[in-house]
């Protein structure tokens, strides 16, 4: 596995890209991504570690990753992207006329890398539990990751799958919250207060790791202790605490940075606090 | 007027179940999954020889279409099973985002379409089904008419790489296809040929059309009848063929007038051939409790029906 120091490198490169593809853009989520780009440069490059050359949409041998909160596409673009799916330089035509990279993620445009379109919230947890389903049918030791918002929980469906996957026992599938604790209307507790998380899951028959998502170090420990916890009868769920806007200091922990792109002279800001270690696109 | 024998009046859904256990048999990696409606939809047989590739999901149809469309990777062809209105309008936005615009290999199969499902009322009766599924890039979209044609499409669509939605009913109705005949998505079936008019039909209503078609013989018109089996992709060829030498058309279908047959084949003959053209559909209203046989004759969906349609329209042709 990559050093913690390696892996800050490549997060902070990715949220140069995101910055600068929401500028480019003028449009799209950088909160969320900022706030989620330690933990999928970590999964990616350091615990899923995929093989991006030979891209299949059945995914068989090898983990599975769904976001289903699809509006952090520029971040899982960003990763992608530097991870090897596809040449990183494509990142600049983010929610152009005839991109591959859409304003959210889709099939339809044959993006290496991503299997389901999302966008539409919640449904996600129920992909995934499907493609955990194939996987045990096919006698596929690997694991199924899916990335969701803390908002998200509100969609009914989230709590369908959440039944379903311990009634099923689909133990090779691994979810993650994005607890940042923010959604388009405020903080999230105001909006819908979701009360104690980790209760709730552990009442619908999960095993609860709590995480630190801005910490590489405790996403590599938790990451690695989720995945040994196959193999015994309940998915696992992950509660990531989260900054959103990590890493630039006017967007942080401000829910009105969820769906707004920085302008010329935010970008230059922005920009000035994360170092180019990568080379941008 | 060609003759056609009911072989013993069957529901359409029993021929889905056994086509699905003859599925599990032939293919492994057909998975069936059920949201609480195992027995109405005839998947017991599959559910018992195959355990570990049916899933019960659960009064949760969200949940079972999003699941069905993780499945296909990994190269599962999962079959859904509930009934019409909740394999649709509940799950719209499931089916457009995780199915049809991610292109999965789901087949979505539906049962007690229409009035004919009967007592339980229009909460369960839907008529707008076709129309939210042909709506969708990528869906193919089938209706079947009689128990064999429901066996034949079920073994066929899991050969078909792509969405489908398959619909069928509740009720009992004439068995009269022939057995173990290959069932061709997007080909019409010529079932009897005329000169008069095209009677255009699609599901529970083929059967009335034939019995309308006796009808006019012995009043001297002469009516070409099409199994309309398959919405989308419309088989155009052959409804242009037919208009051409008809000159006029009638649609029979038990949907709802917006959204069904009749109007995938006006948009056709629009742009094609504009000719004197009926519907027999039901025309934006709920449907509501009664006998299916009932409900046929309330929403104007019988034999008697397609007759006055094809006099009305025969009467407009210049």
């Amino acid at each position: 596995m990559p050093s913690t120091t390696e892996l800050l490198k490549i997060s902070t490169q990715v949220r140069r890209d995101i910055i600068r593809m929401t500028h480019g853009a003028a449009s799209g989520h950088p909160g969320g991504s900022l706030g989620c780009a330690d933990f999928l440069t970590t999964l990616y490059f350091g615990i899923m570690k995929p093989d991006p050359k030979n891209f299949t949409m059945d995914g068989t041998g090898e983990d599975l990753f769904f976001l289903s909160n699809g509006h952090l596409s520029p971040v899982w673009y960003s990763v992608l992207g530097r991870y090897g799916y596809f040449d990183f330089h494509e990142l600049g035509t983010f929610r152009m006329l005839n991109t591959r990279l859409q304003g959210h993620p889709s099939v339809h445009e044959k993006l290496p890398g991503i299997r389901m379109a999302s966008g539409s919230l919640g449904q996600g947890l129920s992909v995934s539990n499907g493609a955990a389903l194939s996987k045990k049918l096919n006698q596929d030791l690997h694991h199924v990751f899916c990335l969701m918002g803390d908002g998200e929980l509100q969609e009914g469906q989230n709590w369908e799958a959440a039944m379903f996957a311990a009634a099923h026992k689909v133990d090779n599938l691994i979810a993650i919250v994005d607890e940042n604790g923010k959604q388009i209307d405020g903080p999230v507790e105001k909006v819908i207060d979701m009360g104690d998380l980790k209760a709730k899951f552990e009442a619908f028959g999960w095993l609860v790791i709590r995480m630190n998502g801005n910490d590489i170090a405790d996403i590599r420990e938790k990451m690695l202790l989720a995945r040994v916890a196959r193999g015994k009868g309940k998915p696992v769920m992950v509660l990531m605490k989260t900054i959103m806007g990590f890493g630039v200091d006017f967007m942080q922990d401000n829910h009105e940075w969820h769906g707004v792109a920085p302008n010329d002279e935010q970008t230059v800001k922005a920009l000035a606090q994360l170092e180019e270690t990568l080379g941008d696109y | 007027m060609k003759e056609y024998t009911n072989t013993g009046s069957k529901d359409t859904r029993s021929g889905f179940g056994e086509a699905l256990l003859e599925l599990g048999k032939q293919n492994p990696d057909v998975v069936a999954l059920c949201a609480d409606l195992t027995g109405s939809m005839k998947m017991d047989a599959f559910a018992k020889a195959f355990p570990e590739r049916f899933f019960q999901v659960g009064i949760a149809e969200a949940n079972m279409m999003s699941i069905a469309a993780g499945m296909t990777i990994g190269g599962k062809i999962p079959f859904t099973g509930t009934f019409a209105n909740f394999s649709t309008g509940r799950v719209y936005d499931q089916i457009r985002q995780s199915i049809a615009y991610s292109e999965k290999n789901v087949k979505i199969c539906a049962s007690h379409a229409g009035v004919t499902l009967g007592e339980d009322g229009a909460t369960h009766q839907i008529l707008e089904d076709i129309g939210l599924m042909k709506m969708l890039p990528g869906m193919t979209v089938i209706n079947t008419c009689d128990f064999n044609q429901t066996k034949a499409a079920t073994l066929a669509i899991a050969k078909h790489i792509g969405p489908v939605y398959l619909r069928f009913g509740r009720p009992k109705v004439p068995n009269f296809t022939p057995a173990d005949s290959e069932f061709e998505i997007g080909k019409a079936i010529l079932l009897n040929e005329g000169t008069d008019v095209s009677i255009f039909a699609t599901g529970h209503l083929v059967w009335k059309a034939l019995e309308a078609g006796k009808i006019l013989e012995k009043n001297g018109i002469h009516a070409e009848i099409i199994n309309i089996h398959t919405i989308k992709p419309l088989d155009c060829e052959a409804i242009l063929a037919s208009v051409s030498k008809t000159g006029c058309v009638v649609t029979a279908e038990e949907h709802m007038m917006n959204g069904g047959l009749g109007d995938s084949i006006a948009q056709l003959l629009i742009r094609e051939n504009p000719l004197p053209m009926e519907m027999i559909a039901v025309n934006d209203q709920f449907g509501q409790s009664g006998k299916p046989e009932e409900l046929l004759v309330k929403y104007g969906l019988e034999a008697a029906n397609i007759v006055k349609a094809v006099q009305k329209v025969m009467s407009r042709k210049k």
